[in-house]
């Protein structure tokens, strides 16, 4: 297969749409957690109930049309080889515990993968609505809308006090769960992320590194959500993210202005050597290509670098781990061949660019 | 600084948790890390659930004390959970179970969510509707108490009778949700 080919085909169509201040925010995600009344919880639902789940969803999404969204597809965990699963976690469209642990397991997606509702996840449904830059509002919009025409059929678990039941009581209440993906390199080359954790944390709000283990962040991307989900609207948990990723948006360009003033040629210097690493190496980690990637990215935002399209970060970002470089080699891959592959897959993505420009 | 493990050796690791601005430091010896495990650096072993538990302020060991498990433990009716086995997995089995476990439930809550425990946002749509006038029948009545107060009984009797039509309509909706 063509190496457009691929990209195109694994690359989610909500991913090319242009969102707000999608220099800084690569990604929102709206997500809703809901149970259905009679049902035991997946943790401890028998097969045959887990089943039934599966079956009533089913049935309503065969019978009826949701807008203009539709058909959805529903994949079925058990009969998924191990690699296609893997492949869905890199695109954030199933959960690794969904894939792994979940017991009849299923996910059902809209065509353009905006929206992916798992099944038999920790909880019973697992709505989520993925949008390209800063657009949480506009998810929760979309989630709510799909939430209503789900329980038009559907009995869900609700309690007058408690609200939404979910197996977790981490997220009982709204089930809400709003979070944005965020490139922050140059708070974190000033060193300014450190100070500012702290803070975002004490308003109940929750900053991870993601594409790393552990809490590091691998290049330089954060993901900040909200903790709480009881005693707060829904409107409100998003309307109080939105002003602390406004706020983080703003620190993230000051910096950067900073870095252009205070230190240009440094930073031309860490642009250009990460990107001839990225052009030439012959094999490469996982996290230094995060990190070169991350760079380049920066450089592009700052037009140190004119010849290359912004989203390449959002795209290596995904091609480049486990699952699609197997995916794309058409066979399992040992880590010292991934690591061949992967060199070999960013410098053909640039090579595209390069021909592109020319 | 001594372990606060065994008080007896010099603490040599450090980690501090903050939850909800709360900061909570532990220092603990190498031997009194190695024994609690998921503190040793590189486990990353520590999952959400397990955190819950944490706040619980659960009594760790259960299998010192196996009877003591199967006396008397509460037990939800519908799935059979144990408050233990919530303890430990940090997930409800089901629905009922927040109905079972109600009065063991708040102070869990206020801690996770920032003091609330008392749902304000979306109702269903279609089971949802007894539950909106139920909302409305409840301020209406505060309403109606505040007249009296301020002998308004005009404005009182307007708000008797309007609270009448909705706690039949309420009845006539099935008495469902």
């Amino acid at each position: 297969m063509s190496l457009e080919k691929f990209i195109s085909e694994a690359i989610s169509p909500w991913m090319k749409n242009d969102g707000d201040e999608s220099d800084i925010v690569l990604s929102s995600r709206i997500r809703l957690a809901r149970n259905l009344k009679d049902y035991s919880f997946p943790i401890i639902a028998t097969t045959e109930e887990a089943s039934l789940v599966v079956k009533q969803v089913k049935e309503h999404f065969e019978k009826e049309k949701y807008d203009q969204y539709g058909p959805f597809e529903l994949l079925e965990m058990d009969d998924m080889k191990p690699n296609e699963k893997k492949v869905l976690v890199e695109k954030h469209l199933i959960s690794p515990q969904l894939s792994d642990e979940s017991k009849k397991g299923a996910v059902l997606l809209s065509s353009d993968e905006s929206l992916s509702i798992m099944v038999n996840e920790e909880d019973h449904l697992r709505i989520q609505c993925l949008f390209s830059g800063f657009q949480l509002s506009e998810g929760l919009v979309l989630a709510s809308g799909i939430d209503d025409w789900i329980e038009s059929k559907l009995h869900y678990a609700f309690d007058e006090r408690k609200g939404y039941i979910t197996s977790c009581p981490t997220n009982v209440g709204t089930g809400l769960r709003a979070s944005v993906m965020m490139h922050l390199p140059a708070l974190v080359i000033t060193k300014q992320l450190n100070k500012i954790l702290p803070a975002i944390n004490q308003l109940g709000l929750v900053v991870r590194g993601i594409y790393g283990e552990g809490s590091e962040a691998l290049g330089n991307l954060f993901q900040i959500s909200n903790q709480i989900t009881l005693g707060k609207s829904e409107e409100d948990i998003v309307e109080d993210l939105r002003g602390v990723v406004l706020q983080l948006i703003h620190q993230e360009r000051a910096a950067r202005e900073m870095l252009l003033q205070s230190s240009k040629l440094h930073l031309e210097d860490r642009v250009y050597r990460s990107y001839g690493i990225l052009a030439y190496a012959r094999t490469i980690e996982s996290k230094e290509a995060a990190q070169r990637l991350s760079d380049v990215r920066l450089g592009i935002d700052l037009k140190i670098l004119k010849e290359l399209s912004a989203s390449i970060l959002n795209e290596l970002m995904i091609l480049t781990q486990p699952g699609f470089l197997q995916q794309y080699a058409g066979e399992i891959l040992s880590p010292d061949q991934r690591d061949e592959r992967r060199a070999a897959l960013i410098r053909e993505r640039l090579n595209l660019e390069i021909e592109k420009f020319n | 600084m001594l372990c606060h493990e065994c008080n007896k050796r010099e603490a040599t690791l450090h980690f501090t948790k903050i939850l909800n601005g709360e900061k909570n430091e532990i220092h603990l010896c190498d031997q009194c890390a190695r024994e609690k495990g998921e503190y040793l650096p590189g486990s990353n072993g520590f999952s959400i659930h397990q955190l819950l538990s944490g706040l619980l302020n659960f009594e760790q060991p259960i299998q010192n004390s196996p009877s003591r498990s199967l006396q008397s433990e509460q037990q939800c009716k519908k799935c059979g959970m144990t408050f233990h086995q919530f303890a430990r997995a940090g997930r409800f089995g089901c629905a009922e179970c927040y109905e079972t476990f109600n009065h063991k439930l708040d102070p869990m809550l206020k801690r996770v969510h920032s003091g609330n425990t008392v749902h304000i946002g979306k109702i269903p749509k279609r089971i949802g509707t007894g539950i909106q006038l139920q909302r409305k029948i409840v301020q209406l009545k505060e309403q109606l108490q505040q007249h009296i107060s301020k002998e308004e009984f005009e404005e009182a009797a307007k708000l008797r009778d309007e609270i009448r039509s909705l706690e039949k309509l309420a009845q006539q909706s099935g008495g469902e949700g």
